[in-house]
């Protein structure tokens, strides 16, 4: 059964957008990330312009993370104070990310940053994670784990504006969180992505909050991220496709309910271990098409800048 | 596409007829530009929710003279042509292109193969044959690189189903009736599209005919696309609204679970 799609104009199978929604609903759930850094460039492979391709896979994360957000707050996993301040800075970096932004695609060369951003942040976070997860499994296998404190004090700690953030059991700067908003921030806007792959190890491994908080408050905040950036690209674009959208967020909401309940399965470091090797698939994906010879060197385009 | 299929059979049989008629209205003596008589099956393709391609059947009627040559064109717009190059190991959009009006469908159709029935310039001057569209570039280019992009640009379209190879075939029933399939595929894009036939007898035109194919959004498709474009923060607003009402009635079902 295909169906035809009013903004993005092309037909598609219902089927197969259903399933690859719920497959990437899954894996929000799961890790508490939007799932726009898989489902983006499957859309683009798929035929549809990247343009329409970002701004309908924002709209698509607003649903997924609300369904995720409402399973985790059952679980009480939701640090909503920490969620305001990260949004705080969220927006401020997203409103700096766009006009970047706008001013590399006037000069031409928009493709390769998101390229190169992709592989590059992808392969840092990949890699961390996957370095980390290993080590803590073999330390629990080796039955040698000693309880050591929660996180390292370092200078972070020593920050004005401290806060406390009871359901994360921390107490640190507010300018902490507020500058990793602001960074992902701007790196969301430039990938097109909500940023939930860059977020949760950063709240994970910079601010030390504990796994079980990090993915429900990463969720929390990446609603409002993604329904600005639906805004301002249906406003400035007219790119969203609610057609579009609505087929991937029928599966993906039952996805998420169904990943988050798989969350309680596993442990906090298998969790981040697959994870890791998640992000790293996609980063070796689109590195190697930066290397590889493309079938045809030349491409055409209606719209000027961006080409994953 | 599979209601295109059904309708085609009950379709062809009063094609023939209505062209039949064409013909006999069409006296012996008729002047030039009544040698050559066209109609489409459809006028209006309306792109619906269904909509996954068309096929619309051009057919007419010459007075036994010449070959058909037919020509379908959409709206010009403008393309981005660009070429990549290898920098420090990596593949990077280096030199660009912009063409300003190429057309965003163009499909082409003869009764036998195009060097044999007309020569260059005319193929040029009338932009039959995808060789041989005019596309003017934004800027200026050396001619080679500027052929290179024009290739480029069309092997591009043709990779998607928009250009047709100039393979298809003009069907003549007898020596006076004509007809040929034109497939529009899924992604074709909106506009009035040009159609024109060119009579061709001793590698000269000797006459055309002129018809619009009016290709459109209609119903469902139409009202999300308009809203979209002239409502657009409402249109932004009810997506996210959808998106929370959605997130919301999952989570609440699967509560139950």
């Amino acid at each position: 059964m295909t169906i035809y799609l009013p903004i993005a104009e092309m037909s598609v199978d219902v089927f197969l957008i259903l399933m690859m929604g719920g497959g990437v609903g899954f894996l929000s759930g799961l890790f508490g990330v939007g799932g726009g850094f898989l489902m983006t460039p499957l859309l683009i492979f798929m035929g549809i312009t990247p343009a329409v391709a970002v701004a309908t896979e924002a709209n698509q994360i607003v649903a997924a993370s609300v369904s995720g957000v409402l399973a985790h707050m059952r679980r009480r996993n939701v640090d909503f104070k920490m969620g305001a301040v990260l949004t705080a800075g969220g927006f401020a970096g997203s409103g700096v990310g766009v006009w970047i932004f706008t001013f590399l695609r006037e000069i031409g060369q928009v493709d390769l940053l998101v390229q190169l951003s992709y592989v590059l942040f992808l392969g840092i976070v990949g890699f961390l994670m996957l370095f980390e997860s290993a080590r803590a499994i073999l330390r629990s296998r080796s039955g040698t784990a000693t309880r050591g404190k929660l996180h390292q004090h370092t200078w972070l700690h020593g920050l004005p504006f401290k806060m406390r953030f009871r359901r994360s059991r921390l107490y640190i700067s507010a300018l902490l969180p507020l500058g990793i908003g602001f960074f992902v921030g701007i790196l969301a806007a430039i990938m097109g992505v909500g940023g939930g792959f860059l977020m949760v190890p950063a709240m994970i491994y910079l601010l030390g909050m504990p796994t079980s908080v990090v993915v429900g408050t990463s969720l929390f905040q990446i609603i409002f991220v993604t329904a600005n950036v639906t805004f301002l690209q249906a406003v400035n674009n007219q790119t969203v496709d609610v057609v579009l959208a609505l087929l991937l967020l029928t599966g993906a909401v039952i996805g998420a309910q169904l990943g988050t309940k798989a969350s309680g399965k596993l442990r906090g470091e298998e969790l981040r271990g697959l994870l890791a090797l998640m992000v790293l698939g996609v980063c070796a994906k689109i590195g190697i098409d930066l290397i590889k010879t493309p079938e045809d060197i030349y491409s055409i385009s209606e719209t000027p800048g961006f080409g994953l | 596409m599979t209601g295109a299929i059904t309708g085609h059979a009950a379709l062809r049989a009063a094609l023939l007829v209505a062209a039949a008629l064409v013909l006999l209205q069409i006296p012996a003596d008729a002047a030039r530009d009544d040698a050559l008589a066209i109609d489409l099956s459809e006028d209006l393709i309306g792109i619906s929710t269904s909509f996954s391609g068309a096929d619309v059947l051009l057919f007419g009627a010459t007075e036994g003279v010449g070959d058909v040559v037919v020509v379908i064109r959409s709206p010009d717009s403008q393309v981005i042509v660009r070429r990549k190059d290898r920098v420090a190991g990596i593949w990077v959009n280096a030199e660009e292109l912009v063409f300003d009006d190429a057309p965003g469908f163009y499909h082409i159709a003869a009764s036998a193969p195009l060097d044999d029935l007309l020569p260059q310039p005319v193929l040029d001057a009338n932009q039959i044959g995808t060789d041989h569209i005019a596309f003017s570039p934004h800027f200026p280019l050396t001619v080679e690189q500027e052929n290179a992009f024009r290739e480029a640009l069309v092997r591009n379209k043709r990779r998607s189903g928009l250009y047709t190879d100039g393979l298809e075939r003009v069907d003549f029933r007898g020596n006076r009736l004509f007809r040929t399939r034109v497939a529009l595929p899924a992604n074709v894009p909106t506009g009035d599209y040009r159609v024109t036939v060119y009579l061709v007898d001793d590698r000269e035109i000797i006459g055309t005919s002129q018809s619009t194919l009016q290709v459109r959004k209609v119903g469902f498709e139409a009202k999300i696309t308009e809203f979209a474009f002239e409502q657009a923060p409402i249109y932004g607003l009810i997506a996210i609204v959808i998106a929370l009402i959605a997130g919301w009635f999952a989570g609440f079902v699967f509560r139950k679970v």
